[in-house]
C-alpha cells in the first residue's frame, strides 16, 4: 500500500524566469540555470571606470576572444554557491580527518630525512604559487563574461587560497608550529636558482591583461604541468622513498584537480571550436606559454622527481590540448 | 558611552551563547524579538568560549559563531578564546 | 617534539600574509596598477587588521553548514506552497522591489569586490574583499532561489534581470552600484564597505527581512537571517577599511572625509524606495521609517562618528537634510510610484483608513498637513472609476535619477530644484546633495543614462509609451502594472483564500 499525501492544487502560472524560459523552454528549471545564466548586466552602464576609461564595467572587449554567447561555459559540475560549498565541505572534512590522524600518529617523525628535505624544497614553495593563482583566477572573475564563467573562476581563486592553506599547514606539521619550514620555503621561491625561472612566470602572468590569456597561461599550461610533476609524479617518488604518508596530506589537491580539470577542458574545448579566430588566438597562446612553463619547470621537476619527469607532464599537457582541439 | 550589541538567531545553540554572555557580561540586556536576540551593553561585549563550553557542555570552537550571528556593533576583536565588541 | 601552539592571529597569518612576497621580476606597478591615480597614500600595508580570520577551510565548513539549512527551508516553503501564508498578496509587491531593485546589486557587489579583491596590493584586504566577493555571489543566488518559488504564482518577478538594466526607478540602484564600480578601488570600498555595508545596512536589511517576518514571508526571512552573519563579516571589513586609509596618512583625510559625504548621500537617495516599502507596502508595518531612521542612523551612526573623531572625521555632510527628510521621503517615494503605477513592474494602491491613521500616528507633523489630503483625493477618483495615472513623464535627477518629488525642507510644499551648467548644458538635481556630487565630477555625471531622457531620445523603442513599456521593458500589461486593486495577483489571491472581491461579489448578486 503506498500513502501518497495530498497537499492543496495551487497551479503555477509560470514554471520559471522569463530569460530562463527563453533560453531553456518553458519548464522547470534547475537551480543552476537560475543562478547562473543572464544575472549580469549587458547594457545601458551609467558611467566608464575611471580605472579603465576606455571600455564599459562589463566589457566583452577586455578578450581577444569572441563569443557568440558567453553562456555557452556550462559549469559541468553545475556550481552555483550553494553546491559549491557544500561539495568542498565534504572534501575539507575528509581532509581535516587525514590532518588530524597525521597529527595524532605522529607520522612527521616517520618521514625519512632527505624525503622531509625534499618537500620542504619542493612542495612547500608551491605555496606562493598557488597565492599567484588565486590571483589570477580571481582577475577572471572580475573581467570575465557571463555568470557561469566568472563564478567558476571565483570559486577556482578561493580553492587556491585554500590550498596554499594547506601547503603551509603541511610545513607547520612539519616543523612543529615554528614556522620554519615556511621561512624555508619563502627563501626557496625568493632566491633558490631551481625556483626563479616559475617565480618569473608567475609573475610574468599577473602582468597580463586579457583575462583569457590568464586563464590559458594558469589554469590550462601552468596548473596541468605542475599538478602532474607534484602531486602524481612526486607522490610516487615520496611513496618510493618512504615517505608515502605524504599522500594524506596532498588528497585534497589531487581530488581538487580531477574536479576542476573537468571544468577547464570545458572551457578550452568551447571557446576553440567556437572560431577560427578563437582557436588561432588560443593556439600562439599556448604556445607560448607553454614553451615557457617546460622551460622554468625543468629543473625543478628533475629535481623533485627525476630526468622524465617534465616530459611526462608535457605528454599529460598535450593529451589535454588535443581533446580540446588543439 | 556608546552600546555595543550582537543579535543572533533564535535557536538551540544561541541559548547558551546568551548565558555564557549574561555570565561574563553582567549589566547587559538581552531582548527577545521575532526569531533573534539581541544582546545589547555599553562600550564592551565579550564572549569567552570556556565560558560557552561550559553551559553547553562540549567542546565549541569560537569561529562557528558564524553560522548564528545576525548582525554586530563595535570594533570587533577575535582571538582563539573571546571575541569582543567594543567603542573607544 | 612538541608542537608549540600558534594562536589565532599568528596561525592566521602564516596562512595568508605570508603567501605573498616582493616582485622582482615584473614591476609591482604592472600588477597593481589602479592603487595611485585616487591620491590616497598607502605607507604599510603590513598595518592591516584581519577583521575576521577565517582560513578556506573553516568558510566552507560553516558555509555549507547555512547552505544546508536554508535550501532545507526553501525547499519546504515550495511543497507547502508557503506564498499562501503571507499577510495579503499587496505584500509581494515588497519583495518585487526587492529581486528586480536589489538582488542586481548584490551580483554588481560580488563583481566589484573580485575587482578589487584583485587589484589591492596588500594581501590582508585582497582576501577579505575577495571573500566578501563569493559571499554576495551567495546572496544573489539564494535571492534568486528564495524568489523562484514566489515567480511561479505572482506576476512582476518573471524579467528582473532585463528590467534591471531598463527601468526607470531601477535605474536608481543600478546607477548607485555602476558609480561605485566605476570609482577607484578604495573609493570603492569607502562607498560599499563602509557608506553601505556598515553606515546604512540596517536601513535596508532590517526593513525587508523584518518585513518578511511580520508578513509570514519564510523563504525572505530565512534568507535574511542566514544571510545576516555574511553581513557581520563584511560590516567588520567596512570599519576596518576605514580606520586603516584614516590611520596610515593624514592626507587621506579630506578625501575619505569627501567620499563618506558622497556617499552617505546616494545612499539616502536610494533607501527612499525602502522608506516607501516599509511605510506603504507591508500589510502589518515593523515600524514607520521614521523610527528605523532614528535607532539605525541617528542613534547608532552617532556611536560610529563619535568613535571616529579622533580622526578628524564629521558626521556627514546633509545629515541635517537627510534627518529633516524623515519625515517626508516615504510618503513622497509613493506619491510618485502612485502616479506611474502603470510604468512600474509591481502594483501600487492607495492606503486604506486605518492604515491613514498609522500613517497620521506615526508622522504627527507631516502627514495629514502635507499627504493624507492628497492622497484622500486620489482615493476618492479610484472610487469613482478614474483611478489616476500621470501621462507625462517626470524630469530626473541627474544624479540620483529619481523623478524630482522630494520637497525643500523648509517649505515642503516647494519642490526642490538645483542647476548647474556644465560646458553649456544644464543638467537638474533634487537636492544640494546630489548638486554637490556632479559639480565636484561633471565629466562622470554627464555620461548618466537617464531613463526618461532615454526615451524621449528613442533609444527605448516606442513610439508611445505604451510599446516602451512592454516591449524595451518587457512588463506584461494589465498583469504586472496598474493598482493592486483589480489586478490578476489579487484575482488569483481570492481565488486561493475563496475570498471574493467586492465586485464579484457585486457581479453574482446579479
Amino acid at each position: 500500500m503506498t500513502i501518497e499525501i495530498k497537499t492543496s492544487t495551487i497551479q503555477p502560472i509560470r514554471n520559471t524566469f522569463a530569460h530562463i524560459e527563453r533560453r531553456f523552454g518553458d519548464k522547470p528549471a534547475s537551480r543552476y540555470q537560475e543562478a547562473s545564466y543572464d544575472l549580469a548586466p549587458t547594457t545601458n552602464f551609467h558611467y566608464r571606470p575611471l580605472w579603465d576609461p576606455e571600455r564599459e564595467l562589463n566589457d566583452p572587449g577586455r578578450t581577444a576572444i569572441d563569443m557568440e554567447d558567453w553562456y555557452a561555459f556550462r559549469d559541468p559540475r553545475q556550481y552555483y554557491y550553494g553546491s559549491y560549498v557544500q561539495a568542498r565541505a565534504k572534501l575539507q572534512e575528509i581532509t581535516e580527518s587525514n590532518y588530524a590522524f597525521f597529527i595524532r600518529r605522529d607520522l612527521a617523525s616517520r618521514l625519512p630525512g632527505a624525503a622531509r628535505e625534499k618537500i620542504v624544497r619542493c612542495l612547500l614553495p608551491l605555496r606562493h604559487l598557488e597565492m599567484g593563482a588565486n590571483m589570477n583566477n580571481v582577475f577572471g572573475s572580475a573581467y570575465g563574461i557571463g555568470t557561469v564563467l566568472t563564478q567558476a573562476f571565483l570559486y577556482n581563486g578561493m580553492d587556491r587560497l585554500g590550498i596554499a592553506q594547506y601547503l603551509s599547514r603541511i610545513g607547520l606539521i612539519l616543523d612543529g608550529n615554528s614556522g620554519d619550514t615556511l621561512k624555508a620555503a619563502k627563501t626557496s621561491w625568493m632566491e633558490d636558482p631551481l625556483w626563479q625561472d616559475l617565480r618569473r612566470y608567475v609573475e610574468d602572468v599577473l602582468a597580463q591583461k586579457d583575462w583569457f590569456e590568464v586563464f590559458v597561461a594558469q589554469d590550462v599550461v601552468l596548473d596541468t604541468l605542475v599538478y602532474d610533476i607534484f602531486y602524481r609524479q612526486f607522490d610516487e617518488t615520496m611513496t618510493d622513498a618512504g615517505a608515502g604518508d605524504l599522500a594524506m596530506l596532498i588528497e585534497f589537491m589531487q581530488e581538487w584537480h580531477k574536479e576542476t580539470s573537468r571544468w577547464v577542458d570545458t572551457v578550452i574545448k568551447i571557446a576553440v571550436a567556437e572560431s577560427d579566430a578563437n582557436r588561432e588566438q588560443i593556439a600562439a597562446w599556448v604556445s607560448d606559454w607553454k614553451q615557457q612553463a617546460l622551460a622554468a619547470l625543468g629543473p625543478l621537476a628533475a629535481e623533485a622527481v627525476g630526468p622524465d619527469a617534465i616530459n611526462a607532464s608535457a605528454e599529460v599537457l598535450n593529451k589535454r590540448l588535443a581533446k580540446a582541439g588543439l | 558611552m556608546s552600546k555595543v550589541y550582537m543579535a543572533l538567531q533564535d535557536n538551540e545553540e544561541a541559548h547558551y551563547l546568551v548565558e555564557a554572555l549574561e555570565e561574563d557580561n553582567p549589566d547587559v540586556t538581552v531582548d527577545y524579538q521575532p526569531a533573534m536576540i539581541r544582546i545589547e551593553n555599553e562600550d564592551r561585549l565579550v564572549l569567552k568560549r570556556e565560558t560557552v563550553e561550559e553551559k553547553m557542555g562540549r567542546d565549541w570552537d569560537l569561529q562557528s559563531l558564524h553560522v548564528n550571528l545576525v548582525t554586530i556593533g563595535g570594533n570587533v576583536d577575535e582571538t582563539d578564546d573571546e571575541f569582543t565588541l567594543s567603542w573607544n | 617534539m612538541a608542537a608549540r601552539k600558534l594562536n589565532l592571529k599568528e596561525r592566521y597569518s602564516l596562512l595568508t600574509r605570508d603567501l605573498d612576497w616582493e616582485y622582482s621580476y615584473r614591476d609591482k606597478k604592472e600588477i597593481f596598477p589602479y592603487e595611485d591615480f585616487e591620491g590616497i597614500k598607502i605607507t604599510d600595508w603590513s598595518k592591516w587588521e584581519d577583521p575576521f580570520r577565517l582560513t578556506m577551510d573553516a568558510y566552507w565548513k560553516y558555509q555549507a553548514e547555512k547552505e544546508k539549512k536554508l535550501y532545507a527551508i526553501f525547499d519546504a516553503f515550495a511543497q507547502n506552497n508557503g506564498q499562501q501564508n503571507v499577510t495579503d498578496a499587496r505584500y509581494v509587491n515588497a519583495i518585487k522591489v526587492f529581486l528586480t531593485g536589489v538582488s542586481p546589486l548584490e551580483y554588481q557587489a560580488y563583481s566589484g569586490y573580485a575587482h578589487v579583491g584583485r587589484q589591492f596590493s596588500g594581501v590582508g584586504a585582497r582576501t577579505a574583499c575577495q571573500m566578501q566577493s563569493i559571499d554576495e555571489l551567495r546572496h544573489v543566488q539564494t535571492q534568486v532561489h528564495a524568489m523562484s518559488h514566489y515567480n511561479k504564482f505572482f506576476d512582476g518577478f518573471q524579467d528582473f534581470s532585463h528590467m534591471h538594466d531598463r527601468v526607470w526607478y531601477l535605474s536608481v540602484p543600478k546607477s548607485f552600484f555602476d558609480d561605485a564600480r566605476s570609482a577607484g578601488p578604495f573609493e570603492f570600498m569607502v562607498a560599499i564597505s563602509f557608506s553601505f555595508e556598515y553606515v546604512l545596512t540596517n536601513l535596508l536589511f532590517v526593513p525587508f527581512m523584518s518585513g518578511a517576518a511580520y508578513n509570514g514571508d519564510m523563504a525572505t526571512v530565512t534568507f535574511g537571517f542566514s544571510a545576516q552573519s555574511d553581513e557581520a563579516r563584511h560590516m567588520t571589513l567596512g570599519l576596518e577599511v576605514i580606520k586603516f586609509l584614516l590611520e596610515q596618512h593624514p592626507d587621506n583625510v579630506p578625501i575619505v572625509q569627501r567620499w563618506i559625504d558622497k556617499w552617505f548621500w546616494r545612499g539616502t537617495r536610494l533607501l527612499a524606495i525602502v522608506a516607501m516599502m516599509m511605510d506603504y507596502m507591508l500589510p502589518n508595518r515593523v515600524m514607520s521609517w521614521k523610527e528605523a531612521w532614528e535607532v539605525y542612523f541617528e542613534e547608532a551612526g552617532g556611536a560610529l562618528f563619535k568613535d571616529l573623531a579622533r580622526y578628524g572625521i564629521e558626521m556627514p555632510k546633509y545629515a541635517a537634510t537627510a534627518i529633516a527628510e524623515k519625515d517626508h521621503i516615504s510618503h513622497q517615494a509613493w506619491s510618485i510610484f502612485y502616479n506611474y503605477g502603470h510604468a512600474a513592474a509591481f502594483h501600487t494602491w492607495m492606503p486604506g483608513e486605518k492604515e491613514m491613521d498609522w500613517l497620521s500616528e506615526k508622522y504627527p507633523d507631516t502627514f495629514d498637513k502635507f499627504y493624507r489630503p492628497r492622497f484622500e483625493h486620489w482615493r476618492e477618483k479610484e472610487q469613482a472609476g478614474e483611478r489616476f495615472y500621470n501621462p507625462t513623464l517626470p524630469m530626473l535627477c541627474n544624479t540620483c535619477q529619481i523623478p524630482m518629488g522630494f520637497t525643500e525642507m523648509d517649505d515642503p510644499s516647494l519642490i526642490a530644484y538645483r542647476q548647474s551648467v556644465y560646458k553649456g548644458e544644464r543638467y537638474n538635481f533634487c537636492s544640494d546633495g546630489c548638486k554637490d556630487i556632479f559639480d565636484h565630477e561633471p565629466e562622470k555625471y554627464v555620461q548618466s543614462w537617464l531613463p526618461v531622457h532615454q526615451i524621449y531620445q528613442g533609444n527605448c523603442g516606442g513610439a508611445d509609451i505604451e510599446k516602451v513599456l512592454s516591449e524595451y521593458y518587457r512588463i506584461n500589461m494589465g498583469r504586472d502594472n496598474l493598482d493592486f486593486h483589480g489586478s490578476p495577483d489579487e484575482a488569483r489571491w481570492n481565488e486561493w483564500h475563496n475570498l471574493q472581491s467586492a465586485e464579484d461579489r457585486l457581479k453574482k448578486a446579479g
